[in-house]
């Protein structure tokens, strides 16, 4: 039988099935655009034309900051890595707080003259997991996480882990 | 609204507990009484997430006292989110089953959802100037709720932009089911694409990636969070239908 709310209900799940499907299409298509940074992977494989501006994002690498002062303004160098490339990144200024090696961060400038990135602003990408302090620490301790390599271990592992008082 | 299309006695075979739902008097018999419970518990719990998550729930161990921000970012993220599923879903039961209250709870769901995503973008914001080192970037994550806000709002001015409430019912259904699309994309706009915003702390598969002690307080304010919206939404869906009311009486007594 053809009441009209059933009539509605499909008309209703036609029009979104439809629109949904709109949406999905154009969300597909405008994919690289909708992405805020880009992988050192892709800068290497397609390196963007120098003096074009775009957002490096990545880990910073362990060991790869320098930093050195040129009167009061800090410069410093380090790599930003994705696990699989790596770039040279340049920037002149102060770094937020939560810079550290093993920090995701976004850089936002280009490509300087010797394949090296050159980043006029550095943001800093906190990760998605909180800890206390002692809970990182013993993790640390227990040699089963050290932040300068990346992200947590599994949640399960840490997440109602005892700590002892006072350490 | 007149008298006989806000006292739907007579359930029909089918959807027999819309109908019942759908009755503003017998919402009004259970809501009036619960209203004052429903307020105080939200209130409490989020009174005691909120000062349990400043000042009990340790420091976070990368971003210090800054991530207790989070005790009322997410919660207000997580109510936004879940207001807009159920304006589309009063817009759904307005537009197919002509459903009387969920027109009316689709206009009152509107202002106070908009209220908390305003303080998830304010609160997201302040978090973002110390520890990302910016208020604000046009990532996938921060834009798209940012167009959850500007729904509301168009929500909200569109159901009231019309003479003729029920053309304003119609056109703003419409609105609320088309912007329901936003909801996925904003769930999964951390994991589609790069995004400044972190990855999601929750998940249904795995565990969760926040310690038990900064899990409590998160879960209570969030609770609180969830009843005090709903408080909300009940106060003012009881105070349309009594405006509604009393238009009425003041007509028919006006006509006699």
């Amino acid at each position: 039988m053809r009441t009209p709310k059933k009539r509605r209900l499909y008309l209703v799940l036609a029009c979104g099935l439809c629109f949904s499907a709109a949406v999905a299409l154009s969300l597909a298509a405008f994919s690289s655009s909708l992405t805020y940074f880009l992988s050192p992977r892709q800068v290497v494989a397609k390196p963007p034309a120098p003096g074009q501006s775009f957002r490096l994002g990545g880990v910073v690498e362990a060991g790869s900051v320098a930093t050195t002062l040129a009167g009061e303004t800090p410069t410093t160098h380090f790599v930003v890595t994705d696990g699989r490339a790596a770039v040279n990144v340049t920037f002149t200024g102060v770094l937020p707080d939560l810079f550290r090696e093993g920090q995701a961060v976004v850089a936002i400038g280009s490509m300087g003259p010797r394949g090296s990135f050159v980043a006029d602003e550095v943001l800093a990408k906190h990760g998605a997991a909180y800890m206390p302090k002692d809970v990182e620490q013993s993790l640390k301790e227990a040699g089963k996480w050290d932040p300068k390599f990346g992200p947590p271990p599994d949640a399960n592992s840490w997440n109602t882990m005892q700590v002892k008082a006072g350490s | 609204m007149n008298e006989d299309v806000l006292a739907v006695t007579r359930p029909l075979k089918s959807g027999g507990w819309l109908h019942y739902l759908a009755n503003p008097a017998r919402f009004m018999r259970v809501a009036v009484p619960t209203l004052p419970w429903l307020a105080g518990v939200a209130l409490l719990l989020c009174v005691v997430g909120i000062v349990w998550g400043y000042a009990i729930a340790p420091a976070d161990w990368e971003q210090g006292d800054a991530a207790r921000i989070m005790y009322v970012h997410v919660p207000a993220a997580w109510v936004a989110m879940a207001g807009y599923a159920a304006l589309a879903v009063c817009s759904l039961l307005s537009i197919i089953w002509r459903h009387p209250l969920a027109d009316i709870a689709a206009e009152e769901i509107g202002p106070v959802g908009a209220g908390f995503t305003a303080v998830c973008l304010v609160s997201g914001s302040l978090w973002g100037r110390p520890m990302w080192g910016a208020y604000w970037v046009w990532d996938a994550r921060l834009t798209s709720v940012l167009i959850l806000f500007f729904l509301y709002l168009g929500h909200v001015a569109l159901i009231r932009a019309f003479d003729n409430k029920a053309h304003g019912y119609r056109a703003a259904a419409i609105l609320a089911l088309a912007g329901a699309v936003n909801l996925p994309i904003i769930v999964f706009s951390v994991q589609w694409w790069n995004t400044l915003h972190q990855g999601n702390t929750f998940s249904i598969s795995g565990g969760s990636k926040i310690y038990i002690t900064m899990l409590y307080p998160l879960l209570i304010s969030t609770l609180g969070f969830y009843l005090a919206f709903i408080a909300m939404v009940v106060a003012r869906v009881c105070a349309a239908i009594c405006e509604r009311k009393t238009a009425s009486a003041l007509l028919a007594a006006a006509e006699r």
